[in-house]
């Protein structure tokens, strides 16, 4: 007689017997929230850095994107690409979707992101690469966004995790994630227990690694910056 | 080199500027004084759009500097050093030198590291090459600045207020460099309170109080006999 606890370890044996399910879930979750998380920066990128521009205009735009997608919930997003604009004869597949909706969901969050950054450095930035004659697009590339990347690292981050996280959403329009995977998994045989827990565990791999990686990465730029050179004895002290 | 038209600036409801007129000629040094608020600062960054004239006209080297052409006009003919350095702290000494001579004037790497390697014994900094700016004390980043202005190799530099920001045992060293500067064809506008480097490097000095030009002569003029009440009063304050 087997147990009825939903965590027995027959249950376990079970799916990982399954395991190359689970695995195709979580290789297709990766894919997604790879493209997607491209598809947050770049879109991230170019609305932070509007944002922040003279023009109301570009600035209202960048508004209008921000707050949209910032205050209506993902699912609704993902649910009027799926069935919204099928209506509309575009067909798009899941995969698709999963990146469209979930990379331009978190490039509002993205660019609020970016915005803030800019909007740290000082002013005396913006006016020394004028004064030397950059246009914009030069400054803003070469002098101005370089020195949000330790700024704006960790709220990334935090974007970042998110976002693999929100991939999740696609579960519910069959986008065989690996949400959808352990779902699936779940109740074709009943073993819910082990199947959200694993499918909890390998999201976790995917996000703890980062958050540390992105962690040290902030922490050696910080080194880096305040590096100091071998004393010279033939030079006066350094005041701070 | 540089003439100001009947220039007016307001900010706000602020009257900044009133009917500016003025002219350097290459290679002359123009200094700058006058009480904070006085609309000195105002007036040299004028000379480079940093500030747009109200109404009234800014030509520099012949040609009209209006919102269009000022990137390809500052470009060519001017740089600036400002009282709070504003080195991009994310690059090293001789990148900071480096960037627009490469970017902008598209010299190939080699030939920009070796004209900044030049500017950089200029400013006696040779050995900082490869340290970060805030490794640097105050004198020593001010002198970078200074630096950066030469390698762009423009025929004005100039200065707002560059030993302002500074500690009292390093503003000389700077001011050497300075009077260093002003032995070379290069057309120098200084805002100052350094009445001493003043005396010494000035063809002309300008004194400005309450967004007008005062009073304007040479410096034996200015500093044995004013002839302004207001002139004489600022003098005596500042020369005590």
């Amino acid at each position: 007689m087997k147990s009825s606890n939903p965590f027995a370890l027959w249950r376990w044996e079970k799916m990982f017997g399954e395991w190359q399910m689970f695995g195709e879930g979580f290789l297709r979750t990766i894919e997604v929230a790879a493209l997607a998380l491209i598809l947050a920066l770049v879109l991230g990128i170019i609305f932070g850095v509007i944002s922040t521009s003279n023009n109301k205009v570009m600035r209202g735009i960048a508004r209008v994107y921000v707050e949209f997608f910032q205050n209506t919930p993902l699912v609704i997003q993902v649910f009027f690409m799926y069935n919204g604009l099928a209506i509309a004869g575009i067909r798009l597949s899941v995969f698709m979707i999963g990146v469209l909706g979930v990379g331009i969901y978190h490039g509002a969050y993205v660019s609020e992101v970016v915005k803030t950054g800019i909007t740290s450095i000082p002013v005396g930035q913006v006016e020394a690469a004028k004064s030397q004659g950059f246009t914009y697009v030069q400054y803003m590339r070469y002098i101005i966004l370089p020195q949000t990347i330790k700024i704006i690292l960790p709220p990334l981050t935090n974007q970042a995790v998110n976002l693999i996280k929100n991939t999740s959403v696609l579960a519910m329009i069959s986008g065989f994630d690996l949400m959808y995977m352990a779902d699936s998994w779940a109740s074709s045989s009943l073993d819910y227990g082990p199947s959200y827990v694993f499918a909890g565990f390998l999201y976790f791999m995917l996000c703890f690694p980062l958050a540390t990686w992105a962690r040290k990465y902030e922490e050696r730029l910080k080194r880096k910056d305040t590096a100091r050179i071998p004393f010279d004895p033939s030079e006066e002290a350094v005041t701070c | 080199m540089i003439k100001l038209q009947d220039v007016n600036k307001y900010f706000g409801e602020n009257h900044v500027l009133k009917d500016i007129n003025l002219t350097v000629a290459e290679g002359e040094k123009l200094v700058i004084i006058g009480p904070s608020g006085s609309g000195k600062s105002t007036t040299v960054r004028c000379m480079n759009f940093l500030e747009a004239p109200t109404s009234g006209q800014v030509i520099i080297d012949g040609e009209e500097l209006t919102q269009k052409n000022k990137i390809q006009l500052v470009r060519r003919t001017s740089a600036m050093v400002f009282q709070s350095f504003n080195l991009y702290p994310h690059k090293t000494v001789l990148e900071n030198l480096t960037l627009a001579p490469i970017k902008l004037q598209k010299l190939t790497k080699e030939e920009a590291i070796k004209k900044a390697r030049k500017y950089l014994a200029t400013v006696g900094l040779s050995e900082k090459e490869n340290a970060y700016p805030s490794t640097l004390s105050g004198g020593q980043q001010q002198r970078v600045a200074i630096a950066r202005a030469l390698a762009t190799e423009r025929k004005i530099i100039l200065f707002d207020e560059p030993t302002s920001a500074l500690d009292p045992e390093t503003v000389q060293e700077v001011l050497d460099v300075m009077i260093k500067l002003s032995k070379e064809n290069i057309t120098m506008v200084v805002v100052t309170h350094e009445m001493g480097f003043a005396r010494v490097v000035a063809d002309r000095i300008i004194f400005m109080d309450e967004g007008r030009i005062v009073e304007e002569g040479k410096p034996e003029h200015f500093f044995e006999n004013p002839s302004e009440e207001r002139t004489k009063l600022f003098l005596s304050k500042i020369l005590r």
